[in-house]
């Protein structure tokens, strides 16, 4: 079954794939993202400095920065871990400034994490089966009678095979039966690239996904995040590596000092003085 | 297109029949490994008591209580690793307030089930609401959830250690608040009831195994219009009667010990039952979720305090319930009995066996009751047996006076005299022992998948090794 099953493949692919059909209603909203005058105060320092930004659907945005610009707030008050002191942020149209993590994981905005954070003394298999939302069985008497368990059995094995496909997908699907504690960095930045997928996301914020990864894992990783920008995801990237962002995001925002210094195309970017001053010249 | 026809295809064989039978050899193989691991330490450890027993020459009599009571240690210390699993094992929740939620259990159980008061030719101080035993144990239950759930309510947003501390704390609030003479006694709405303060309450209430048989007997009753049928043919007609042929004279006091010991290992069985449910699904895998990382837990899209509050006031009202059958068959209740040692003894139980195993925690506590809370006693009794009941040397001036001279016999006998005193000794050395030796437990770090159904790869793994699906994404192979 090696031949073409390009086209018919990819679109059953997008039938059955939930998150693909939210990029269906493209025409309704073209930046999902919109993040407005974002403010977040740590005592007197200020992290974020009326930072506004929009991100467009199944783009891939880079956000670079030096060490402190601010990026990791950014994210972290985009998501719900911290709550900004002022500004707003907007998904598909919906404030969901303040709102707890889960709530704004719930609504298909899904991060990962700087360092990789895998549920160590889970196996892989666990760690990806915890993931999806909505499932029957995380109620406590739906898993418990028997009567209700039989859905929860059925769903299981509904997500059972989404697990394996998405780990064979990221090509660690023989590691399923392994602590997730035992993988290596590298696999473990996998591991939670494809858990946050199984969450049926719309948008991927990654943070600092290619940190600490060999170069080869970094491409296969750069691959996926291609793939799956293709079938529909947005992503917005966090990275020290400015390279890396430059040659594979179509757009790159640039924060310095909690202010958004430039936001365009990765050529524009390298062009800009303030940019080249802020890596180059200005204070780290 | 090859794919749109043959992809259901391969779901249906691929993903049903080969998955369901898997599924229970999967499990059948996993039971029975456990049931045969638990059954094999049981009879284990009911042949050194027995041989233990025999070796001293006990009276039978004396025989069957010391079995029935290590029957009974046993399925309480299960019973209590099994509930603090289900917090500390599963969810990483630090609960040191153990005791405060069944003394909660027991005293809200006496409050309801106790004859009211002046009723009868009960002799206590207060009465109760003289509601049956039945709902007295399931209010007593409500009871300790809800308190776990004041509990829970402030203190799970903080971090761990602020919740053992609030735990802690809280089950010496109740320890106090039961001892306090402000509420030891009082009259709402025409019940005299009360808490009894110091002197404690007595539980004269029905004896929970009798009103368990008896209402087991209800149907019999109806079919035969007969009163206690179970109770008074069976119970006492027949199984007391046959005891009686062996165990003379008096043998009801032996039965009902034993009879409500095996009662006990069958409610341990349900928790069992129920946690290991409860653990092997997608609830209990976000409870793992949130013991190892709260925070990646809640970025999936989990409400993990939800999840907290849940398995600790379900941990709370099973810890209520371990309180009530455990207190609620002994006559009466003190305040003071309910100190943090309790708490600890039951830690120490979930650490023999190995948190967040279900199977490691019944092991725990039967290698708990057995060996370190009931096993000192019980070797001091066959030893002084053996020696034939020599005198121990009163002060250990002189125990030791003989040492030195080369005779340590007197300084041994203190020793043993002084067993029930070292017992908290060796549990505190067994316990430094474990840490450093094996803190994982008897059974700990064992993979007990949290998943309602066996994981393995729902299609022949001969297909997967093609490079395809890599290139399409996440669409069914074919």
């Amino acid at each position: 079954m090696s031949e073409p099953e390009s086209s018919a493949a990819d679109a059953t692919d997008e039938t059955e794939r939930p998150s693909a059909s939210a990029g269906d209603d493209v025409e309704t909203d073209a930046a999902p993202l919109q993040v407005r005058d974002l403010r977040k105060e740590f005592g007197a320092i200020t992290a974020v400095d009326d930072a506004s930004f929009d991100i467009e659907r199944g783009s891939l945005t880079g956000l670079i920065g030096p060490n402190g610009a601010g990026k990791s707030t950014t994210f972290n008050c985009i998501t719900g871990v911290h709550q900004p002191t002022a500004g707003s942020v907007r998904f598909n149209g919906e404030e969901i400034t303040g709102l707890a993590p889960h709530q704004v994981a719930d609504r298909g905005l899904v991060r990962t994490f700087q360092i990789a954070r895998e549920l160590g003394q889970m196996t892989v298999l666990e760690n990806m089966m915890v993931a999806p939302k909505g499932q029957v069985g995380e109620s406590l008497w739906r898993s418990v009678l028997p009567f209700a368990r039989r859905a929860v059995d059925r769903q299981e094995e509904e997500i059972l095979e989404r697990a394996w496909e998405t780990l064979e997908f990221f090509e660690i699907d023989h590691l399923a039966d392994e602590y997730a504690s035992n993988l290596s960095g590298g696999q473990r930045k996998l591991l939670e690239l494809a858990r946050a997928l199984l969450t049926d996301p719309e948008m991927l914020l990654l943070d600092e996904p290619f940190a600490g990864v060999n170069p080869t894992l970094e491409d296969r990783l750069l691959d996926h995040v291609h793939d799956l920008r293709e079938q529909g995801y947005t992503f917005l990237i966090v990275e020290h590596d400015m390279d890396l962002i430059m040659q594979n995001c179509e757009r790159v925002i640039v924060m310095h000092q909690g202010r958004i210094l430039t936001d365009g195309t990765p050529e524009e970017v390298k062009n800009d003085e303030d940019v080249i001053e802020a890596y180059l010249g200005g204070e780290v | 297109m090859t794919d749109d026809e043959s992809s259901p295809e391969g779901e249906e064989t691929g993903g049903e029949g080969p998955a369901e039978s898997r599924q229970r050899r999967g499990f059948d193989a996993l039971f029975d490994s456990d049931a045969i691991m638990l059954l094999a330490l049981l009879l284990g450890i009911y042949a050194v008591y027995v041989v233990g027993g025999v070796v001293i020459g006990f009276p039978l009599r004396g025989l069957v209580n010391q079995l029935g009571q290590l029957t009974f240690w046993i399925a309480v210390f299960g019973m209590g690793a099994l509930a603090l699993n289900l917090h500390w094992g599963y969810t990483g929740l630090f609960n040191i307030g153990i005791v405060g939620f069944m003394a909660t259990g027991v005293y809200v159980t006496a409050i309801v089930s106790k004859p009211v008061f002046g009723s009868g030719t009960s002799a206590a101080e207060v009465g109760g609401l003289g509601l049956p035993l039945f709902v007295g144990i399931v209010v007593g239950m409500v009871a300790a959830g809800l308190l776990g759930l004041v509990a829970a309510l402030p203190a799970l947003r903080l971090r761990a250690d602020y919740l053992a501390i609030v735990t802690i704390a809280l089950s010496e609030i109740v320890r106090f608040t039961l001892l306090s003479d402000a509420v030891s006694k009082g009259t709402f709405g025409g019940y005299t009831i009360g808490l009894g303060g110091g002197d404690g309450v007595i539980l004269d209430f029905a004896d929970p195994h009798e009103a368990f048989v008896k209402a087991l007997s209800a149907p019999f009753d109806l079919i035969l219009g007969t009163e206690d049928y179970l109770w008074e043919e069976i119970y006492l007609g027949v199984l007391v009667d046959a005891a009686g042929a062996i165990i003379r004279p008096n043998p009801k006091p032996v039965v009902d010990n034993f009879f409500y010991a095996a009662l006990l290992l069958i409610v341990m069985g349900g928790f069992y039952a129920l946690l290991r449910r409860t653990g092997n699904s997608p609830f209990g895998r976000v409870l793992k979720g949130i013991r190892e990382d709260e925070d990646v837990t809640n970025a999936l899209g989990k409400d993990t305090n939800l999840f907290k509050i849940k398995s600790f006031v379900v941990g709370c009202a099973l810890m209520g319930l371990v309180g009530i059958l455990w207190f609620g068959a002994q006559g009466s209740v003190t305040p003071n009995t309910f100190r943090p040692r309790i708490t600890f003894y039951i830690w120490i139980a979930l650490i023999i066996g190995g948190a967040g195993s279900n199977t490691g925690s019944v092991i725990g506590g039967a290698i708990f009751a057995a060996f370190l809370f009931q096993g000192p006693l019980y070797f001091k009794n066959v030893v002084e047996t053996v020696l034939g009941n020599p005198e121990a040397p009163a002060s250990f001036g002189a125990a030791m006076a003989q040492v030195g001279a080369g005779d340590v016999v007197p300084f041994l006998l203190y020793t043993l005299d002084s067993l029930r005193q070292l017992q908290l000794v060796i549990m505190g050395l067994v316990l430094i022992w474990l840490m450093h030796n094996r803190p994982q437990g008897m059974l700990g770090h064992r993979k007990e998948i949290a998943s309602s159904i066996p994981l393995s790869r729902p299609s022949a793994p001969a297909e997967t090794d093609d490079g395809s699906v890599a290139t399409d994404g996440g669409d069914p192979r074919e």
